[in-house]
């Protein structure tokens, strides 16, 4: 087997290891805890009242935006990752291009930041 | 892979070793957790002129164990709204990643899970996975706490992980290299990258505190605006999980800061003795996990709106310059270590010093404002 694909065998090991690790304490706590489930327990908590309809309902745009902001940022950070590493070999040609990649970015948030998107409220 | 160490078979060995390292990921991830716990409360005490925990065993120490047994012991609650698949599932997102983060983290020399070429490309990828499972957990549990403590979260923690990438990119810059092993070894000497890249360091550490929840940051668990946030339908082991993770995901990024800012497992001695190196990182590791102790117990939480315009105002345009600043002093000096480092320490300067400044300003402009609006309440009412 290849030292490559070895490599992410043990990284995948780790992962099974992790989800089979909660499974384990979680049916340990399932053989010993006592089970003696009531209307009142089972009921979705609301500060003691009885709950009001369902959670899953509308919540605040906000989060949406910052998604959106988020991904084209995210994007960025995974073109800058390469960028970095070969940076010394591309010189100032990569520099130049990178700047430019991070200019159009930057322009973005500042228009983002005039249209009042950062702000909360 | 070594041939045959300690005289055992390769083959054999690749698989030995990988059950070794397994099972000391878990009892590290265990283990931290323990002792992580016991030293919050002890040290919050002091800081907070209390006792802490001292009935159970000598000094309290065995009071986080009596507190596990009893968390196995609770009785499993899932309420009737929850949408169970995704409730069951998600202890188990947040908790597998963490594992798996341990992986590449450089203990020592030849003390590493695996070297992975791309390894801080990965920690980061396990880091955001995280907000998966928190949000998961927060849309499952049904609960109008749990999902705003889920929203806030998956905003705070998708927002604060530019900053902090950014900052890694400046380390990997730098040096070259995203394998965690060349990142230490580029730094042997007293001279680490915290002097050179200290501005980096400042940015990632801010991140790194919003990444885990921790004060000032902890508004998706604010216990006392959202009663725990996204954990509040969660008891018993299946909460136990949550916070095992937690503490997990705090030695990661702390264990991310040694190495990439403070020298990894390089230290007096290692050079003789190898085993040296393993403490010295499980020191400097400690030394961040305390110093985030110490940060909670010193700082008020921030509101959501100071905390998202400080991340996207603030800390991305000057993460963005810094990154541009360092690649041209990179490529402009034969040996750009000094230059980088006035950069950023002036980058530095200029935040600390300037961000009372801007809040100043918005201080004394919410007041004019306040003012006027108060004087025309009283020409109002005057007769």
């Amino acid at each position: 087997m290849p030292d490559y694909n070895l490599s992410y065998f043990y990284v995948f090991v780790f992962f099974a290891v992790g989800a089979l690790f909660v499974t384990v304490l979680l049916g340990i706590s399932k053989l010993i805890a006592p089970r003696k489930p009531s209307l009142e327990k089972s009921r979705t908590y609301e500060s003691g009242e009885e709950p009001v309809g369902q959670a899953w309902g509308r919540y605040p745009s906000h989060f949406y935006i910052f998604a959106l902001l988020f991904v084209v940022f995210d994007v960025e950070v995974i073109f800058l990752f390469p960028w970095a590493v070969l940076f010394r070999s591309l010189g100032w040609n990569g520099l130049i291009e990178m700047t430019v990649f991070i200019a159009i970015l930057v322009v973005g948030l500042y228009y983002a930041w005039r249209k009042q998107v950062l702000r909360w409220y | 892979m070594p041939i045959g160490p300690f005289g055992i078979d390769p083959t054999i060995w690749a698989v030995l070793r990988l059950v070794i390292a397994v099972a000391l990921t878990i009892f590290l991830v265990l283990n931290g957790a323990l002792v992580q716990i016991f030293l919050e409360r002890k040290i919050q005490a002091v800081m907070q002129d209390r006792v802490g925990p001292y009935h159970t065993g000598p000094f309290g120490l065995l009071q986080t164990f009596a507190d596990a047994i009893k968390l196995l012991g609770k009785e499993d609650i899932r309420a009737k709204l929850t949408d169970a698949p995704f409730f069951l599932a998600a202890p188990a997102i947040v908790f597998s990643p963490m594992v798996a983060s341990f992986v590449v983290l450089p203990f020592g020399p030849d003390f590493t899970g695996v070297n992975l070429n791309v390894g801080l490309l990965y920690l980061t990828t396990l880091g955001s996975m995280t907000v998966l499972g928190i949000v998961i957990a927060g849309w499952a549990s049904n609960n109008k706490y749990s999902l705003m403590g889920g929203l806030r979260s998956a905003g705070q923690l998708i927002s604060y992980e530019v900053p902090g990438i950014l900052g890694l990119v400046t380390v990997v810059l730098y040096v070259g290299s995203l394998s965690m092993v060349d990142i230490t070894n580029a730094q042997p000497g007293p001279l680490v990258n915290a002097f050179i890249l200290p501005f980096a360091f400042l940015t990632y550490f801010i991140a790194a505190l919003a990444e885990t929840n921790r004060n000032p940051f902890d508004l998706p668990e604010a216990e006392s605006e959202l009663v725990a946030g996204f954990l509040t339908e969660y008891s018993g082991m299946r909460w136990g999980v949550f916070f095992l993770a937690e503490y997990g995901e705090v030695t990661v990024v702390s264990a991310i800061m040694a190495t990439l800012w403070f020298g990894g497992w390089h230290g007096p001695g290692v050079d003789a003795v190898p085993l040296l190196g393993v403490i010295w990182f499980t020191l400097k590791t400690y030394f961040f996990v305390l110093l985030f102790m110490w940060i909670r117990a010193t700082l008020p939480r921030l509101r959501i709106d100071q905390l998202m315009g400080f991340c996207w105002k603030v800390l991305i345009p000057l993460a963005l310059v810094n990154i541009l600043l360092t690649a041209v002093l990179i490529l402009a000096f034969p040996d750009p270590r000094l230059p980088i480092a006035v950069a950023n320490w002036a980058l530095v300067a200029l935040l600390v010093v300037g961000l009372p400044f801007t809040q100043r300003r918005r201080l004394l402009r919410f007041r004019t404002r306040t003012r006027e609006s108060v004087g025309m309440r009283d020409a109002r009412l005057a007769p």
